[in-house]
């Protein structure tokens, strides 16, 4: 027995220090341990195989010849799989994606759906009997073409409503000095972590055991419990370290086959996506359709606004790309319409991708803002200063901290704004045309209820115990400052344990909310331990533990407009010789809440501002209209910005907090790619007087482009 | 007689002698995940598109999912496991965990190797596509921050984490040559 200390005289004060990674020793090490990493005894393989065909049905799985091949276990399809409940809503409001409950019909109805998993003894002899399948189809003619002008677009709520709309858009227009009436695209983006998905499933005294790399253990173990009709405490998900998400990792076809195979064969069973597997299994960003119709005064005021998105889903799931929630925020003005639509094609199922919707939406509607300042005349930075709303442009709801103009002031100085030229096509530097482009950035704040668990351990120090996930953006450091401050104690006293669905359940590290919602319990139940300790007496054996719930205190917040603020610069160099886009630097000023670990958020934010340089510049995946695949569905063929595509990037932020959040935090996750595209196409512009209103700005569409200079 | 599709091999890795018999298909990669525990070289695409799986083989950079174990005898091989001596991290790894060089974490055990790789390689004088004077009486161009870029650009990270990593490979190249660094 020990007595109990908390320095409660003396705040320790960590939250805002920058602190290296809690976990980082293990990852430079190559001790730390991802899900397809952990050995079990009598481990099987499964691999998993893929529709050839864009759209049929199966006729038949040549299961025979594959069985008989060496070490093969097992074939898993729709003939002898295990049925599955799929008529749920989920944790987050929505229906399971059919991608996921695998082998349930005969039906494809896109080309590289999960036909049947090979399980075998060795991952060798799983590979080559599950490329030696044979699958017949009778084939269907498949429809994959992605255009605006299609009769069977539809309007579509997903998350946010489809239509907000007031005043007369039309009669608006008509009275606007200055009008920008454009069509924006964004193309097909996939999210190319680098860890794949993989998951090792086995029944373990009578619970199911899954070893996965997820964005929520509570998440996926709760798609779990109800596609397989579990009882809730039958299912643990454990997902220690992550290789990345964002957005991707949720319930896919590798956890459930590999629980139907672990089930069949009684022993572990691990399935891993395969690189080109993901490119059709794991979601990816829709190709986007924009029109933006912006009217206003000789002084910029707005006075029009309409902003119209489409993207694409394919026939078993319907995902909106909400690209239009940037206007409903940013901008006011007194006609003001935006609309979400889709159409359902035979491709894969889209999903949440960085920043769904605010990213491809933000490119076209702060690329729009820069047209429009042109034509008035105005700097874009003044526009947007002079478009800055006092209240939700469509809630009417007041805003929880709105630090914009402060992100642009600070932004303009650092970067030099006010010594620029506005003129576009005049700086040259050999073959090189330079030029400077800005955007503004926003990102929605939220939180998730989440449990938590923090126990005072008779050794003096503190143990966490929450559902969290920390899929590279430093969370479990961040929830470590975070109980250390909470429990007034240093943070060598405070271990954080996370990645286990058996914590109690929690929010997802999505949507920029996990930290946050983390945050939120662990405060709580830190802070109601500290005043019980402060009470005096020792500690027992087996520790003294409280748990939280924020349940409750998320229903009681108050609505407001709540989100993180940014403003982006960009300078790019156009080769007018080869087309060829360089950004030479980039900096982003951001208003995001309480910044609790300098260190790890400067590194999330320019993560963020890296994926504007590859969105603008890289990203792009081509569907062959022939076969209904993707061209080159890999690493060579769908590029990301590699170390020689990107500059010096700065990050850094304003004072801001939400006052109505314990520890003051917003969400930095996503907010640092929103803008970031517009920033640099609109730096292109500015160096070449050409607009590029189609991503990604390659060199092929430079050169194709013209320009005064080009 | 069916042929036989296995071979006994020895590995070195990290200075230590591994005998073991390979399916003829096992990738260097897979050996050292799946049958010799060695889980910090990662698999991130088993194509050669990523750089995660990089190691050292004869102190040369490699891309391990290329290369077949039965073809990696008597090589010596230097995964992320064998480069701290003990408790003390080698200067690469001290960097990037002091500098945050890295997110998620796993395109880090390739982009140590390769770093430690591009350290010796520049120091031994060999330009990269960026290197503006290729002449061998130039010797090692500064290892700039575009030099850096240019030559770990076979290390993909998706986090986005190229900045720090750079600083921390220049960090490490300084710490490596004293001499340097006290005329400095």
């Amino acid at each position: 027995m020990t007595t109990a200390t908390t320095g409660a005289a003396t705040p320790t004060g960590v939250v805002g220090t920058a602190h290296t990674r809690v976990e980082g020793r293990d990852k430079v090490t190559g001790a730390a341990r991802y899900a397809g990493e952990i050995p079990f005894a009598g481990l099987a393989h499964g691999w998993l195989v893929l529709s050839t065909v864009a759209r049929g049905r199966i006729l038949s799985v040549g299961t025979g010849p594959v069985l008989s091949m060496p070490g093969v276990l097992a074939v898993l399809h729709h003939g002898n799989a295990p049925r599955l409940t799929t008529d749920y809503v989920g944790m987050l409001g929505v229906p399971p994606d059919p991608t996921a409950a695998v082998f349930q019909d005969d039906r494809v109805p896109h080309a590289g759906w999960p036909v049947a998993l090979v399980v075998a003894e060795t991952p060798e002899q799983a590979r080559e009997a599950a490329e030696a399948l044979v699958v017949t189809y009778e084939r269907e003619p498949h429809d994959i073409v992605f255009s605006d002008a299609r009769p069977d677009t539809y309007p579509a709520d997903g998350h946010l409503p489809a239509l907000t709309e007031k005043g007369d858009m039309e009669a608006e227009l008509a009275a606007s000095a200055h009008v920008v009436d454009e069509e924006y695209t964004t193309p097909e983006e996939h999210h190319a972590m680098m860890e794949p998905h993989a998951a090792t499933a086995r029944w373990d005294g009578g619970r199911l055991d899954v070893v996965d790399s997820n964005q929520g253990t509570t998440w996926v173990a709760d798609e779990l419990v109800r596609m397989f009709s579990l009882d809730a405490s039958a299912v643990r998900v454990r997902s220690e370290h992550v290789g990345g998400g964002f957005g991707s990792k949720r319930l896919r076809a590798h956890q459930v086959s590999a629980v139907m195979a672990a089930t069949l064969l009684r022993r572990p069973v691990r399935v891993v996506l395969t690189r080109r597997q993901m490119f059709s299994l794991s979601g990816y960003r829709s190709p986007t359709t924009q029109r933006i119709r912006l009217g206003a005064d000789p002084d910029g005021r707005l006075r029009a606004l309409e902003h119209r998105s489409l993207n694409q889903t394919s026939t078993v799931w319907e995902f909106v790309e909400p690209s239009t929630g940037v206007a409903r925020v940013l901008y006011d003005a007194d006609a003001h319409r935006t609309e979400n639509r889709v159409v359902r094609l035979d491709v894969p199922s889209p999903t949440w991708m960085r920043a769904p919707g605010e990213a491809p939406g933000s490119f076209a509607m702060e690329a729009a803002l820069d047209e429009l300042a042109e034509k008035c005349g105005l700097d874009p930075i003044e526009l947007r200063l002079r478009n800055e709303p006092e209240r939700g442009p469509v809630s009417g709801l007041e805003f929880a901290g709105r630090n914009l103009a402060a992100c642009f002031r600070e932004g303009a100085r650092r970067f030099g704004w006010a010594d620029r030229d506005p003129r576009p096509g005049v700086r040259r530097e050999g073959r090189w045309l330079l030029g400077t482009g800005t955007a503004a950035a926003s990102f929605p704040v939220g939180a998730l209820p989440s449990t938590a668990a923090v126990t005072a351990e008779p050794d003096g120090t503190f143990t966490v115990r929450i559902a969290a996930a920390d899929i590279g953006t430093g969370a479990r450091t961040a929830l470590t400052l975070v109980a250390a401050d909470a429990l007034r104690v240093p943070i060598v006293r405070v271990r954080v344990r996370i990645g286990d669905s058996d914590f109690g359940p929690a929010g997802i590290a999505g949507g920029s909310m996990g930290t946050r919602s983390w945050a939120w319990a662990v405060t709580a139940a830190a802070g109601e331990l500290r005043e019980r300790l402060a009470a005096g007496g020792t500690v027992p054996p087996e520790g003294i533990t409280v748990r939280s719930d924020t349940t409750a205190a998320l229903g009681a917040l108050a609505r407001k407009e709540r989100h993180s603020y940014g403003a982006q610069f960009a300078e790019a160099a156009v080769d007018v010789t080869t087309g060829e886009v360089r950004v030479r630097r980039m900096l982003g000023v951001f208003a995001a809440g309480r910044i609790v670990n300098p260190l790890t958020a400067r590194n999330q934010l320019v993560g963020g501002m890296t994926w504007g340089i590859s969105m603008a510049l890289h990203e792009e995946a081509v569907r062959d209209g022939a076969s209904g695949g993707l061209y080159g569905g890999d690493l060579a063929g769908y590029h990301v910005a590699s170390h020689a595509d990107v500059p010096a990037i700065e990050a850094d932020w304003v004072d801001d907090q939400d006052p109505d959040d314990p520890v003051g935090i917003k969400g930095i996750g996503e907010v640092g790619i929103v803008g970031a595209a517009a920033a640099v196409a609109n730096a292109v512009w500015h160096a070449t007087g050409v607009r590029h209103r189609c991503l990604p700005i390659r060199p092929d569409r430079v050169l194709r482009a013209g320009g005064p200079r080009v | 007689m069916a042929p036989s599709t296995s071979s006994t091999v020895t590995l070195n890795i990290n200075g230590e002698k591994h005998t073991l018999s390979v399916d003829h298909r096992t990738t260097l990669l897979d050996a050292l995940r799946e049958r010799l525990d060695l889980t910090g070289t990662k698999k991130g695409c088993d194509q050669g598109q990523c750089g995660a799986c990089t190691v050292l083989v004869d102190g040369r950079r490699t891309v391990s999912c290329l290369q077949l174990a039965v073809a990696s005898q008597e090589r010596e091989i230097t995964t992320v496991e064998g480069l701290a001596e003990g408790e003390r991290l080698h200067p690469v790894q001290r960097a990037f965990l002091d500098l945050d060089g890295f997110q998620c974490g796993y395109c880090t055990p390739g982009q140590i190797c390769s770093a430690v790789a591009v350290i010796e390689e520049h120091a031994a004088g060999w330009p990269s596509a960026v290197t503006e004077d290729v002449r061998p009486e130039a010797g090692p161009p500064p290892l700039t921050p575009e030099e850096i870029r240019e030559r770990m650009s076979g290390n993909l990270c998706r986090c986005g984490a190229y900045g720090q990593i750079v600083q921390a490979v220049a960090r490490a190249a300084a710490a490596g040559t004293p001499t340097e660094g006290a005329a400095a």
